[in-house]
């Protein structure tokens, strides 16, 4: 929650979103309890991640100021206000995982993509991102590309994790 | 009718281990050898035992299949199904009973000291089926409550049975909605929690995932007893599967005519609706999880007013947490008595634990509570692998502590925990081993709490950054034993002044580590050594005669720390090596150690 980065990517919202957007927003707004949250998960479900300009059209929209709206987004760790990468690591910082070593595969991972935890590469095909408990501390330690679930993982299977999403 | 069924772990673990593909694999081979008229394959919810998954049952026989893959599955159906033989390479087999292959599931030491009650419908029925569910007697205890009894004694039972919240601190849920039910208003709400935040805890999701109908049934009691007719779940963004069988199981019980107007034909009205968190830890505190829900930033507010007087959207309110809901409907089924014939006298019943970390039997259990952490460790858990010597079993997460070896045989209840400086909190249960440093356990769990303080009081956000600066000063060989002193005295000035249970418990980690584990931070501050060699300031790295020579490190090595000459004893200059163990994993003589 303490860490606020502005993102320093252009906005590329298209004609489309926007309409999708401001559909979702004006059934929220009808409902019986309009929420700022729900607003903003969809939103990110649509772009990807809140650029400023898109919590402009929130609050415009919800008619709270945009003060309120970047209040919210900061708030919760799942909001992003940077892009994701194409291919979004996630390692499993939750303590069956981090008892299990998993601070050494996110040095690791820092080490083999050249860049810091919570960083998106400038091509916007990769990024790092420590998550809290996945919920399966069986495999410990975890960690997701997308979908994609490594588990039981050490240090000596990072380089090749890597190299395969490298050459995609 | 069908003569077997294949169950197939779709829980979190299994999942992720692949189990989708292989109930894929099973339901295609098993068409396409004509056997679906006598062949059923279900995806269950989880099994528990998630350290040997992903894992298949077969009943009747109930043979118990571990760490199956999708290329096993050909050779289970001719060998299994076909044939009738168990196949011997793929059951689980048990370390305790000399590595020998267990049949069935009832046989295994981690399933016989488990009592089953929250978690009876877990592994057992498809989740996504309602009459899997109906079938093993639910929505009776609904229908029960709804015509035979007065709203009033549903609250008796739940009281008398002595059930208490399953979220950590252990209020009675009787009473809870006692205080709901005595507010006059038209208009309350029923929520749950399911927003599991303990890092290492996941038997809400296992419910959720397992058994989704038990928590709606529950949910649905509760509003009556309490006179409620909406009900909101909120759940973790994180759990998409969850998420996903939730929203199944809400459509197919309004479908059925169990939730929404006049349910059953009796006059009473239920309503369901999910809300989605976005990660945010404080959130499991009841007040900031309402705000939450009213869509602002979740921060919590100080108490009285209590929810049940003034919550959600500033109506009367009772919260509880999913394993809490997974009791309910048992309690109105079996009676007040059976539940309260288990456990001990002031923690009726059973409690679940999510078994991680240094132990073998990684995974889910539930026993009855006074049973001891010895033997959920040694005899459920199997006990640290590799040898390893047990050091401490963290319960109750970032709010909890480190409970010894010296209090293995202590009864498991609310009350106990809290006297030996640790909690129940939701049921993680974390076990660490002599390659664990304390010191930096709790620094792990400050690390926590100060990104997820939600920042609104001052002790909270500003004294936890503090408690962490000292840790690090400690872990980096920094620190004084007047910085020991001074650290204590602000953790009870945090514990005392913060505004909500993040703040008022966020210290317990420290404490507990100090109580027990102090003669690590002296090593620490006094010989500036970590006797766990965790601790990366405080160690170093050495090569021992045993180097032969061949100069595979010094090539590793990311500074150019290492250097020798060939076949002689190769040095580390301690000045340039940044201690990330490259060369420890390449040597291939063990000739470089840690201390």
């Amino acid at each position: 929650m303490s860490r606020i980065k502005l993102t320093t990517v252009a906005f590329r919202g298209t004609e489309e979103q926007e309409k999708q957007l401001r559909n979702t927003l004006m059934e929220i707004r009808n409902s019986d309890h309009p929420s700022v949250m729900t607003a903003l998960q969809q939103a990110q479900a649509i772009y990807g991640y809140l650029p400023i300009e898109v919590q402009q059209i929130i609050a415009d929209y919800m008619g709270v100021s945009l003060e309120e709206v970047f209040g919210v987004a900061t708030f919760y760790s799942q909001f992003t206000l940077n892009p994701k990468g194409e291919y979004a690591f996630g390692v499993c910082l939750g303590t069956a995982c981090y008892v299990k070593g998993s601070g050494d595969i996110v040095a690791k991972l820092e080490e083999c993509l050249g860049m810091k935890d919570g960083e998106t590469s400038s091509d916007g095909k990769f990024s790092i991102g420590s998550t809290r408990c996945v919920g399966c501390c069986g495999l410990a330690p975890v960690m997701t590309v997308n979908k994609d679930v490594y588990g039981k993982l050490t240090v000596k299977d990072i380089p090749d994790i890597v190299a395969k999403y490298k050459a995609l | 009718m069908y003569r077997t069924h294949i169950l197939v772990c779709g829980g979190t673990g299994c999942h992720s281990n692949n189990s989708g593909k292989i109930r894929e694999a099973f339901e295609e081979q098993i068409k396409a050898k004509g056997l679906d008229k006598d062949v059923c394959v279900v995806g269950t919810g989880c099994f528990g035992l998630c350290a040997v998954g992903p894992i298949i049952i077969i009943y009747p026989e109930g043979a118990f299949y571990s760490c199956v893959t999708v290329d096993d599955v050909p050779e289970i159906i001719e060998e299994h199904i076909v044939k009738g033989r168990l196949v011997e390479r793929l059951l689980y087999h048990e370390k305790a009973l000399g590595n020998k292959a267990v049949h069935s599931l009832a046989e295994t030491n981690f399933y016989k000291k488990q009592t089953r009650v929250a978690l009876h419908n877990c592994g057992v029925i498809n989740p996504e089926r309602i009459d899997e569910y109906i079938a093993r007697d639910g929505y009776q205890a609904l229908i029960k409550c709804l015509t035979e009894y007065e709203p009033q004694q549903i609250i008796d039972i739940i009281s008398a049975s002595g059930l208490r919240g399953r979220g950590g601190a252990g209020f009675p849920t009787g009473r809870k909605w006692q205080f709901a039910k005595n507010q006059v208003n038209d208009t309350k709400y029923v929520c749950c929690n399911a927003d599991e935040g303990d890092p290492g805890a996941f038997m809400d999701r296992s419910v959720l995932e397992g058994d989704p109908h038990a928590v709606l049934e529950a949910m649905t009691i509760a509003g009556y007893a309490i006179g409620s007719h909406q009900g909101y779940i909120y759940v973790r963004a994180e759990y998409p599967i969850a998420v996903e069988r939730l929203k199944i199981a809400i459509a197919q019980s309004r479908e059925y005519g169990l939730l929404g107007d006049d349910i059953l034909g009796t006059g009473f009205s239920f309503d369901i609706e999910l809300k989605l968190g976005s990660g945010a830890f404080v959130c499991g505190e009841e007040t900031a999880l309402m705000t939450s829900i009213e869509g602002h930033r979740g921060e919590p507010r100080p108490r009285p007013p209590f929810p049940a007087v003034k919550g959600l959207f500033g109506k009367p309110t009772i919260l509880n947490n999913v394993e809490t809901y997974a009791n309910i409907t048992q309690i109105i089924l079996n009676g007040a008595e059976w539940f309260a014939s288990m456990g001990t006298e002031k923690s009726k019943g059973t409690k679940i634990f999510a078994l991680g970390g240094k132990i073998t039997n990684t995974g889910l259990v539930e026993i009855p509570m006074g049973t001891t952490l010895r033997e959920i460790i040694e005899d459920i858990g199997g006990g640290c692998p590799n040898g390893k010597k047990f050091k401490a079993a963290q319960t109750g997460g970032p709010s909890g502590g480190c409970i010894p070896a010296e209090h293995l045989d202590i009864p498991i209840d609310y009350d106990n925990l809290i006297s030996i400086g640790s909690m129940m909190g939701s049921g993680g249960m974390i076990v660490m081993d002599e390659d664990n440093c304390m010191v930096d356990i709790a620094k792990f769990f400050l690390e926590f709490t100060v990104d997820e303080s939600c920042g609104k009081c001052t002790p909270c956000r500003i004294g936890n950054r503090r408690l962490l600066e000292y840790l690090e000063k400690i872990t980096t060989g920094k620190a004084t034993m007047q910085d020991l002193d001074d650290m204590e005295q602000l953790c009870y000035y945090i514990k005392n002044n913060s505004l909500c249970g993040l703040g008022q418990t966020a210290p317990n980690p420290v404490l507990s580590t100090l109580r027990y584990f102090r003669d690590e931070y002296e090593a620490h501050i006094k010989e500036r050594r970590c006797p766990a060699h965790v601790c990366k300031q405080l160690i170093q790295y050495k090569i021992t005669d045993a180097c032969k020579g061949c100069s595979a490190c010094s090539r590793k090595c990311p500074v150019g720390a290492i250097s020798g000459e060939i076949k002689k004893k190769f040095e580390i200059d301690q000045n340039k090596c940044i201690k990330c163990g490259q060369c420890i994993a390449t040597c291939r003589f063990g000739a470089i150690i840690k201390e």
